[in-house]
């Protein structure tokens, strides 16, 4: 691990927020992605089958 | 132009405003943009953590300028983004114009909160103090503001058509925002420093801060590419799935 100086909280801190929000970004993304999908498959079945 | 040729264009234009088209050309994006982004991500931390020298005046702090400056040029394009599409919502009333806006006013909303906490956490170790109320920093926030104030209209409304119109308008008055954040360190006297990458006459910064920055940026850029394509393809697919749910209501209303 590199040497990040007398300042290395600030560092990790900027980085780790970062991180934190990009993968939560992601995350809700696909969470998304899939829950319409699913959202929209049930109800075109159920359009189909007449419920 | 002949009257062949703006035949084509109009085909061309209407074709992409079908929703359908749209999600069946965006599908072909979404694992490129990945790949691209990942591979990005991993080149640009590696150059940003191990392979970047520390700056002879802001020392290791520096390598916060790496996450920072992609995030604050993305809450502005990704505003600039809004604008173009809030002008195909009213000039040209573009099914996807509106989808488009949509998806990206949380998106921008990250990016600019990224960009200001990650501001914060390197103006204290540089400036002494993780705030200063000056025109760069304050235009930015009022930028998380605005992407604010869009998500919540959005949500106002039940009717999206009705929200789009009033959004895209909304949209492009605020807009008047980023030049302001752009030259905000030119017209007034900030702690804030100039743009040292963005400049008309090329960037001034040494090759060995250039390629993570660079790298970052262009990781981040794809980054938002992906997330907007799918949460475009989200919102098609819940609009879809919206009227099959009104229709569904309406013939269990009809039966009972």
């Amino acid at each position: 691990m590199i040497d990040l100086g007398p300042h290395a909280t600030y560092i990790i801190a900027a980085y780790s927020f970062v991180f934190i929000v990009t993968v939560g970004l992601i995350a809700v993304t696909v969470s998304n992605v899939t829950r319409q999908a699913r959202r929209l498959e049930r109800l075109e079945a159920e359009r189909k089958s007449g419920a | 132009m002949t009257d062949q040729g703006e035949t084509i264009s109009t085909n061309w234009f209407s074709q992409l405003a079908h929703p359908g088209f749209f999600m069946r050309w965006s599908a072909y994006l979404i694992w490129p943009l990945a790949l691209i982004s990942a591979v990005l991500f991993a080149v640009g931390l590696w150059f940003a953590l191990f392979h970047s020298p520390a700056d002879y005046q802001m020392g290791e702090t520096v390598r916060i300028m790496y996450v920072h400056v992609p995030n604050a040029w993305l809450s502005q394009f990704c505003y600039g983004i809004m604008a173009v599409s809030a002008v195909g919502t009213l000039v040209w009333r573009h099914p996807m114009a509106d989808v488009s806006m949509k998806a990206a006013a949380p998106l921008g909303a990250a990016f600019t909160a990224m960009a200001l906490v990650s501001g914060a956490l390197w103006g204290r170790p540089t400036w002494g103090t993780f705030w200063e109320w000056d025109g760069r920093m304050t235009s930015t926030l009022i930028l998380f503001l605005i992407y604010l104030g869009l998500i919540a209209l959005w949500r106002t409304f039940e009717d999206q058509l009705r929200a789009a119109k009033v959004v895209a308008v909304l949209t492009l008055v605020g807009a008047v925002n980023i030049p302001i954040i752009k030259f905000s360190v030119d017209w007034w006297n900030t702690l804030h420093q100039p743009s040292t990458f963005f400049r008309a006459d090329g960037p001034k910064a040494p090759a060995s801060i250039i390629t993570p920055l660079l790298t970052m940026t262009l990781a981040f850029t794809v980054l938002f590419l992906l997330l907007h394509v799918l949460r475009m393809r989200t919102e098609v697919t819940k609009r879809k799935a919206d009227r099959l749910e009104h229709l569904k209501i309406a013939r269990q209303q009809k039966a009972s």
